[in-house]
């Protein structure tokens, strides 16, 4: 069972006051409990039932510009007071920092909006085992290549939290997730190949049907069997909408604040630049109703509001917490943990036509490794996807590279498509970008 | 074994009243009804991290986890609660929501007893307190000034200092009843150089399962800024890399991540198990070149990927995976052993008592060869160097594996010439390795810094290799 509201918000004036006895200046506390079902279905058997059920604080205590913090999965009071007392004791220890502290009061979010984020869901094992099921029986129905399964899996969760300082803010809400996912493997001959597909919502009444996620595992994992791999060489790259939202998450990775005054981002000192074609616009929403990344404020308990990122190709903000602001000379954005829900406006080409608009080249529908370093911009990962020629599908290709810079792949980007209908808290389409160096054999 | 077993119900259940009799009635509830196989796994674990970042001690946290996982197993089936609070209540009632995965059958007792004892392969005592505070901060502040005082290019210096402590205690459904007290501590310093409005960033660092006292012995945390000073010096000079298949030297040590991701992860027997792995089926198949021979050895005092008794409560091995190029063994928990007629290998491992276990690695690495590692490079007309590693992954299934190198070197007639930044190598886990024609008699293992993640869940890890020429691999990079 969830713990409700009104107990974890007595915890958390429990905690400010502890910290205030223990001699800190100021500090900030949160606790979440969280509660739920996640069952495995594979090979039309019940694989896993896990049960689900989590709970936590962290506290954060300033002793004027000294930072201190603790958290803890055990929440009876007498662990309370030692998290408390382990954060004195670490900030006593820390350098004075002149910009440590919580947001300035005149950021918080005093009146926010409702964003309609908590949908439980009324499910018991047996519902979830035939909505498994059915997902996982869809994808193997698809194609007699479909012949093993890593499962189809269920899963729901309920949670709520509240986050308080001792500027007076108090502030919480319930949220809900539910996701289904499969993931299925296609063979021919001495080819195997596996790939899936999921959807994960606020609302269950929204996830996509069970087959349609099915099918779409198995029609991916089809049609990579019998890949080859290319020659080395240039070409235009689109990267399926799918496998596109990392593009804009090391943009906004890069205008971090932390980023930023470090100096560790490649687009160091870039607001007011143009680092995209001038059609382009990225924006920010953090208060799309039932959207999986909306908050009404962020981790410090400041306001959350819609913002331009980029506008007509321009840099038109970084991304701020109270601490990098500071170390800049700016005023937080609202972005302490993160940005919610981003979004690139997208053109009127659908994917189809865009291979049609590029001819020649290649498709890209999965990336491998970590090889994007966010200081230099360099990008080099590992690849798989479809040789396009004439604007269609010629052969699966794989164990290829794709490699560039991501200045360039800003600067280059040719179109995005409208085919934004993507599971996940990022909206895009796909990116048609003009020129990548593709290593294979 | 059994002081170290009198420490754990000391953490872990005497704080919530559990005895033996309350471990049994829990244990009881568990296997009622058709349930093959179950276990209790109870977990305390205490984390303290400390970050120097733009020359200032700028932040520390302290954290406390504490909870027990439940599993019952009936067939190929599993069910699994976890809870936070260790008393009885909430115990069997996590019990019965993990028992839940059986519909009827018979009850079963059984009784509890210690497992036979198993010699620590680390000590038992608590890192967190392993330095005073004010000393960890003095050699966080000492290397944030040698990476500086190294070179003037030096721009900025993160340190990061941790120290970690997990308390374990499982009870099988034999009623057998394991300990471990885990200690591990982690120091890794990253720094940005710059030169003419060019930035680069390298890290390094270190760590294992003992004391804080390790990274003052000689020198060794200090060596971690020079060495991460160099790196990042190394980068200012990288070219592109040229792109396309070539011959590819791997350097001795933490480059062994091949092997963790070429090879390990497909002989998870789970995978293996299901029929989803790329090698699945070929046991006793040449799967690599003759010279190569790898391990996970689980029992090396100290590593940062060992553990003395696994999340199972099986002692740890050292398990023979590929012998002579010839595929001869998979990495086995209980439950993935059982069903395929094996022995548990002592690889059950899980991220915390909120997950179930799975089988996982702990030290990969390949045995040496006898080629002297100037000799190797000698051979190499035109090819790639590759020193450093930022990580990589595998789809176990197609074999396709990708890492990502930080510091690598063109080979130019027999010689280390310019350094290339942003390669990537990829290729295929089953035929990667039968493209090993030398090997370095220079064995190294990592140094400890090793994660790996699988289904959600990070373990620490460890991989070691000698000097290997791999006759073509696909490097990937900018220059055509």
């Amino acid at each position: 069972m969830n713990r409700s509201i009104e107990q974890l918000e007595s915890m958390v004036a429990d905690l400010l006051a502890e910290a205030r006895k223990q001699g800190a200046s100021a500090a900030d506390a949160a606790v979440s409990s969280s509660a739920g079902l996640s069952l495995t279905v594979r090979l039309g058997e019940v694989e896993t039932i896990e049960h689900t059920r989590d709970q936590g604080l962290g506290i954060t205590v300033y002793f004027g510009k000294r930072k201190g913090s603790a958290n803890t999965t055990d929440l009876k009071p007498a662990a309370l007071r030692e998290a408390v007392s382990k954060a004195c004791t670490i900030a006593r220890n820390t350098c004075e920092d002149d910009c440590a502290g919580l947001a300035d009061p005149q950021f918080l979010a005093r009146d926010y909006p409702e964003l309609d984020l908590y949908h439980p869901w009324d499910i018991d094992t047996d519902q979830a085992q035939r909505l498994a099921e059915e997902t996982e029986q869809a994808a193997r129905d698809f194609d007699v290549r479909i012949n093993n399964s890593e499962g189809a899996t269920l899963s729901t969760q309920t949670g709520s939290f509240i986050y308080g300082n001792s500027n007076g803010f108090v502030g919480g809400y319930p949220t809900s997730r539910h996701s289904l996912s499969c993931v299925v493997l296609a063979q021919d001959g001495e080819c195997m190949q596996r790939d899936y597909w999921y959807d994960s919502r606020r609302d269950w009444q929204e996830l996509a049907p069970p087959r349609t996620i099915g099918e779409k595992a198995a029609a991916n994992a089809v049609a990579k069997l019998n890949g080859r791999k290319l020659g080395t060489r240039q070409a235009p790259v689109i990267f399926r909408a799918d496998i596109a939202p990392h593009l804009l998450r090391s943009l906004t990775g890069a205008l971090r604040g932390h980023a930023q005054y470090r100096h560790s981002s490649f687009l160091p000192d870039s607001l007011e630049q143009q680092i995209f074609p001038a059609w382009v616009s990225v924006t920010e929403d953090p208060h799309i109703p039932k959207g999986l990344a909306s908050a009404p404020f962020d981790n410090e308990g400041v306001a959350t509001n819609p913002k331009a990122i980029i506008d007509r190709g321009v840099i038109q903000t970084y991304l701020l917490d109270s601490y990098s602001g500071c170390k800049l000379g700016l005023p937080t954005t609202g972005n302490a943990g993160g940005v919610r829900n981003l979004a690139i406006a997208s053109g009127d080409l659908n994917l189809e036509q865009m291979l049609q608009e590029m001819g020649t080249g290649l498709l890209v529908t999965e990336l491998m490794g970590q090889g994007v370093n966010a200081v230099t911009g360099d990008y080099s990962r590992g690849a798989a996807g479809f040789w396009i020629e004439n604007g269609e599908i010629r052969y699966p290709v794989e164990e290829i590279t794709i490699a560039g810079n991501l200045k360039d792949m800003y600067q280059q980007l040719l179109a995005v498509g409208n085919d934004t209908d993507i599971p996940g808290s990022v909206r895009t389409g796909s990116w048609w970008i003009a020129q990548m160096t593709i290593a294979g054999n | 074994m059994s002081n170290t077993l009198d420490l754990a119900r000391e953490t872990l259940l005497s704080p919530a009243d559990i005895d033996d009799s309350r471990l049994q009635h829990i244990m009881n509830k568990l296997m009622s009804s058709r349930v093959d196989a179950a276990d209790l796994y109870f977990q305390y674990s205490r984390n303290e991290s400390w970050v120097l970042d733009d020359g200032i001690i700028r932040e520390g946290s302290f954290s406390l986890e504490q909870g027990a996982g439940l599993r019952a197993i009936s067939g190929e089936k599993t069910g699994f609660a976890y809870t936070e609070d260790l008393h009885l209540d909430s115990l069997l009632e996590a019990a019965a929501c993990a028992h839940a995965i059986t519909r009827a059958g018979e009850d079963r007792r059984v009784a509890v007893a210690a497992r036979q004892a198993v010699q620590p392969l680390y000590t038992g005592d608590n890192p967190l307190e392993s330095l005073p505070d004010e000393d960890k901060i003095r050699l966080m502040k000492e290397l944030d000034a040698a990476a500086r005082a190294a070179d003037p290019r030096v721009k900025q210096v993160t340190v990061n200092l941790v120290a970690s402590h997990d308390t374990i205690l499982v009870l099988d459904n034999e009623g057998h009843l394991a300990a471990d007290l885990r200690p591990q501590v982690l120091c890794y310093v990253n720094v940005i150089v710059e030169q003419n409005g060019r930035r680069e960033q390298a890290g390094t660092g270190g760590g294992m399962r003992g004391s804080l006292t390790w990274f003052l012995e000689d020198g060794r945390a200090l060596s971690y800024a020079k060495e991460a000073v160099r790196q990042a010096l190394v980068n200012l000079e990288a070219v592109d890399t040229p792109a396309g298949a070539m011959t590819v030297v791997l350097g001795p040590g933490w480059p062994g991540i091949l092997l963790h991701e070429a090879v390990g992860h497909g002989l998870e027997g789970d995978f293996n198990r299901k029929g989803l792995s790329a090698f699945s089926g070929r046991m006793g198949e040449k799967v690599a070149s003759p010279l190569c021979t790898v391990v996970d050895n689980g029992t090396l005092p100290g590593k940062r990927g060992s553990l003395t008794v696994d999340d199972e409560g099986t002692p740890t091995s050292n398990t023979m995976l590929i012998e002579n190029g010839v595929l001869k063994g998979y990495m086995q928990d209980k439950f993935n052993a059982r069903l395929m007629g094996m022995e548990p290998t002592g690889n059950g491992r899980r991220e915390s008592y909120a997950s179930l276990p799975l089988p996982r690695m702990t030290n990969t690495y390949m045995l040496p060869g006898e080629n002297e590692p100037e000799e190797i490079i000698r051979s190499v007309k035109n090819g790639l160097y590759a020193v450093n590693f930022a990580g990589g992954q595998v789809d176990i299934t197609s074999g396709k594996f990708v890492f990502s190198l930080s510091e690598a070197y063109l080979i130019e007639n027999g010689k280390v010439t310019a350094p290339v930044k942003g390669a990537t190598l990829i290729g295929n886990g089953p035929e990667v390795l039968t493209r090993v024609s030398m090997l370095g008699n220079d064995l190294a293992l990592d140094q400890g810094v090793g994660t790996c993640g699988r289904d959600g869940q990070s373990v620490p890890v460890g991989v070691g290799q000698p000097t290997m020429k791999v006759d073509e691999i696909t490097v990937g990079g900018t220059a055509v």
